[in-house]
């Protein structure tokens, strides 16, 4: 037996023995988590420095904090959304019980991705351990120095058949995805996510895909200019624009192509200073595959700011392309790179038509302060999310469900949503033998006059009127004051 | 289909933030045989209701229904956005080529998996409504005369062909020998002496299901204590009952979804629990018992797609439970709502303000150690703080 398979195999023992159901079990686990992120926040950063070049703040900003938040939610609401949840019932089943039993699926295999390493993959792992779950993490081998951080710390903290992690590049992969899962939930690209989907039918798995795309930014023209660019700075260059949500292009309109570079110039420099590759604050490509894909994708446009790069460093430098042309080759792929591309258009019409003719994107942003061009914007796209007047932010709602759709993924998650994505929703119905005569309508020999009735019963909206409230009404104080009278009486 | 406000942390308290549910696009509904008119129209009511278009697969088996749906949707609906396609396994086939926003495909697992594939190149996501075996277990004091009603009722209700037909029973020998009759009486009350003769017995759908069941109770090696004759003309089974059944069976290995009923004897709720979890989890499961702490160790130690007690199939009844499978029986959900919920992309929606633009600071590099501390409880869940 392979590693992988006997990694599933004592997960799939250990979720069998029940004891990964109870709510004392899962508050115990997550409770082991939090203290996971507050004992060795060190750990985490100096492994995150060394990937991707993130500071110790950074890190806790956009790895850490946001799990922190997720793992409290959980463990405060766990017994609310444990609960069986109550349901409208029809006159046929009124005296009986009827309720959506939340119940776990099983072993759960989560893949990470290398960009928030530990937010994209513990994340999850959070809602199959709230869930009841047991759960196999595979961390992203891109990521080498927190994938062993995570190897190493996980198992000292929670249970370690119950949530085994499992490092390897693609041939690992493969082998765990040959196992029977009852859930997989990936976070990655499309090309992969499509080879995961196409795995997990053997065994008809669900799945769940955060993906990407391009994310639009859509500028309109009497917007606060200085205010969006700041706000599109920090969401397009924060870890050097390896964030599935980041703005990936810009489309406004041509007179205000020239303002934008000059504010996001100005928001660069007081972000990142006059230097960004001395600023600590400033992230790097995470590899040097990537590097030279990034660098790859600028070869047809204009360079407007930026474009200093170093390849050993792995270093690019926050860049904005002017006058960007959609068969550009920057146009052609999500950049997932520190490259702005602005694209003009004509107007909001020209706007959503481009946006429309690509593939649905995670994110769409808007930045404008007329709330009919917001409205356009959300009627008239699709995407994962929408955003108006800022980026990245969404993310860190818990009460927002976060994934995609179309290309940009399937199925969804944060808060509640982790616990309801990782969890299989039963539909429950619990009746008594008594009351028997009541069924004859439905058993045969069925006749018209029995179906009059299943349907009186079944269909029990029956729409009164107003008029018929009132004489339902009035019926009801009747019977109660011939009611009241006789007991007086 | 109106916005649905959610809580906001103190960080974006001033802004809108809801969930705006929104049509996917272009929908295949694949429908089954069994109930043709029912499992075509109802995840077609969901995906108008989410605001999508709709291409419908009825199945070709039900050939004259097929025939219906395709001569009378085109008549009542906008013929652009709603259309039927005819056609087997080569059309449908075809028709997965192309690209969908989302396929809803009822029927078998065998099927699930190519329709899966196909729908793993597009990444379209997919609600399939499968089956499974769905077990029966009666156990513990138990109004026998009741439950062998609602029993007969749901097996042999369009002659066993139900998804959540109770597939098989698992009971004591004792239950065994109060059940019989009882079975035998409610038959009789349903589709009197003579079964074949009665109108509300439906028949087989195809020679080739017929043929199937008709060997599966061949290769048993059970009892035949009711019913067992059949007739091929009419692609007629009696209902039948079959006891003294073993777990390696023909009748319990696969879902017989026709009119034969085994019964297994088990010396415990316990083995007759573990029986039922080394299997795949189905669709239903059903218990009936008047003991409330059998119904629950059942429920709490077992999954299946829907549950119900004391009853059999009416849970798909009430639209306000999720109706689906999980594991083999099946991935997603419809009915009611939740049929709204699957044809629709729950959009997350966030619209901020511009003011407040100097408390955007905290969250901007250049990074010192006391912004972490203010966003810290900026962004934590809004019932920390009353005030707003």
């Amino acid at each position: 037996m392979s590693r992988e398979q006997q990694a599933v195999v004592r997960a799939r023992r250990a979720f069998e023995t029940g004891r990964s159901k109870p709510l004392e079990h899962r508050i115990r686990q997550l409770k082991n988590l939090q203290r996971l992120f507050t004992e060795r926040q060190k750990e985490i950063a100096d492994a995150i420095k060394k990937d991707l070049n993130k500071s110790e703040v950074g890190t806790q900003l956009y790895e850490t904090l946001g799990l922190e938040g997720e793992i409290s939610l959980a463990i405060r609401k766990l017994k609310e959304w444990m609960a069986p949840r109550p349901v409208e019932k029809n006159l046929l089943t009124l005296s009986d019980t009827v309720y959506i039993q939340p119940e776990p699926l099983g072993v759960v295999l989560i893949i990470g991705a290398w960009n928030y390493p530990w937010a994209v993959t513990i994340q999850p792992l959070i809602g199959a351990i709230a869930a009841g779950n047991a759960a196999v993490v595979k961390p992203s081998e891109v990521c080498v120095h927190t994938s062993k951080v995570m190897e190493e710390l996980l198992p000292v903290y929670i249970d370690k058949e119950l949530y085994p992690v499992i490092t390897g590049g693609v041939p690992e992969t493969q082998e765990l995805l040959s196992q029977r899962f009852d859930h997989i939930f990936y976070t990655g690209n499309s090309t992969v996510g499509r080879l995961i989907m196409g795995a997990a039918a053997k065994h008809l798995t669900p799945v769940t895909l955060e993906l990407g795309g391009k994310s639009p930014c859509y500028i309109d023209k009497d917007c606060d200019i200085s205010i969006a660019c700041r706000r599109v700075t920090w969401g397009k260059y924060t870890n050097c624009g390896q964030t599935c949500i980041a703005p990936d292009y810009i489309l406004c309109e041509p007179s205000m192509q020239d303002r934008i570079i000059e504010e996001v110039k100005k928001s660069i420099k007081e972000f990142y200073t006059e230097n960004p590759k001395t600023c600590p604050d400033y992230g790097r490509i995470i590899n040097q595959r990537h590097f030279r894909r990034i660098m790859a994708l600028m070869e047809d446009s204009t360079t407007a700011v930026g474009g200093e790069n170093d390849e050993s460093d792995c270093y690019i430098a926050p860049t904005v392309l002017r006058d960007v042309k959609r068969e550009a080759k920057v146009m052609q792929e999500e950049i997932f790179g520190p490259l702005l591309p602005i694209i003009s258009v004509s107007g909001l019409d020209e706007a959503i038509k481009f946006i429309n003719q690509g593939e649905k994107p995670l994110a769409l942003y808007v930045f404008t302060p007329d709330d009919k061009v917001i409205k356009r914007m959300r009627d008239e796209t699709s995407s994962g999310g929408l955003l108006a007047n800022d980026c990245l932010i969404h993310y860190s709602i818990s009460s927002l469900p976060f994934g995609g759709v179309g290309n940009s993924g399937m199925g969804c998650y944060h808060g509640k949503f982790s616990f309801d994505q990782l969890s299989h929703l039963r539909g429950c119905l619990i009746k008594k033998l008594k009351m028997e005569g009541v069924n004859s309508m439905r058993y045969p020999p069925h006749t018209p006059q029995k179906l009059g009735w299943a349907r009186f019963f079944i269909l029990k909206n029956l729409d009164l009127g107003w008029l018929g409230r009132m004489a339902l009404l009035a019926a009801l104080v009747v019977a109660a004051a011939v009611m009241l009278q006789n007991y007086f009486l | 289909m109106q916005p649905q406000h959610v809580d906001t942390n103190l960080a974006t308290k001033l802004d809108g933030c809801f969930v705006r549910r929104q049509p996917l696009g272009v929908v295949l509904i694949i429908a089954p045989w069994n109930y043709p008119l029912q499992l075509v129209l109802l995840p077609m009511i969901g995906a108008i209701a989410a605001g999508n278009c709709v291409v419908i697969k009825p199945s070709e088996v039900s050939a004259a229904t097929e025939s219906l749906v395709a001569e009378l949707i085109p008549k009542y609906m906008c013929q652009d956005c709603y259309a039927v396609v005819r056609g087997g396994a080569d059309e449908t086939k075809a028709l997965l080529e192309n690209r969908f926003d989302h396929i809803f495909y009822t029927g078998s697992s065998v099927v699930a998996r190519s329709i899966l594939q196909a729908a793993s190149i597009h990444l379209t996501p997919v609600t399939l409504e499968l089956g499974g075996k769905c077990p029966c277990l009666i156990y513990g004091r138990v109004n026998v005369t009741a439950a062998a009603r609602r029993l007969v009722w749901a097996k042999f209700f369009n002659a066993g062909q139900s998804c959540v037909a109770p597939d098989y029973v698992l009971c004591s020998q004792d239950t065994l020998s109060a059940l019989l009759p009882a079975l035998r009486e409610a038959l009789k009350d349903f589709y009197g002496e003579d079964p074949y003769t009665c109108p509300d017995l439906a028949r087989i759908v195809s020679h080739q299901h017929w043929t199937r069941l008709v060997e599966l109770l061949g290769k048993s090696t059970g009892k035949v204590v009711v019913g067992g004759d059949s007739n091929q003309d009419d692609k007629y089974i009696a209902p039948t009952v079959v006891v003294d059944v073993e777990e390696s069976d023909a009748l319990m290995k696969t879902e017989i979804f026709g009119p034969i009923l085994p019964i297994m004897t088990v010396d415990s709720l316990e083995k007759g629990i573990d029986f039922i979890n080394q299997r795949e989890k189905p669709l239903a499961l059903y218990v009936f018992s008047d003991e409330s702490p059998v119904v629950n160790t059942v429920l709490e130690n077992s999954s299946s797609g829907g549950f119900c007690a004391n009853d059999g199939i009416v849970h798909m009844t009430l639209p306000g439970l999720p109706f689906g499978g999980v594991g083999a029986s099946g991935w997603g959900s419809y009915h009611g709502i939740w049929g709204f919920e699957t044809f629709s992309h729950r959009r997350a929606c966030l619209l901020r303000g511009w003011a407040m633009e100097r408390f955007n600071v905290l969250r901007y590099p250049p990074y010192r150690d006391d912004n972490l501390s203010w966003l810290r409880w900026t962004t934590s869940v809004k019932s920390h703080c009353r005030l707003m």
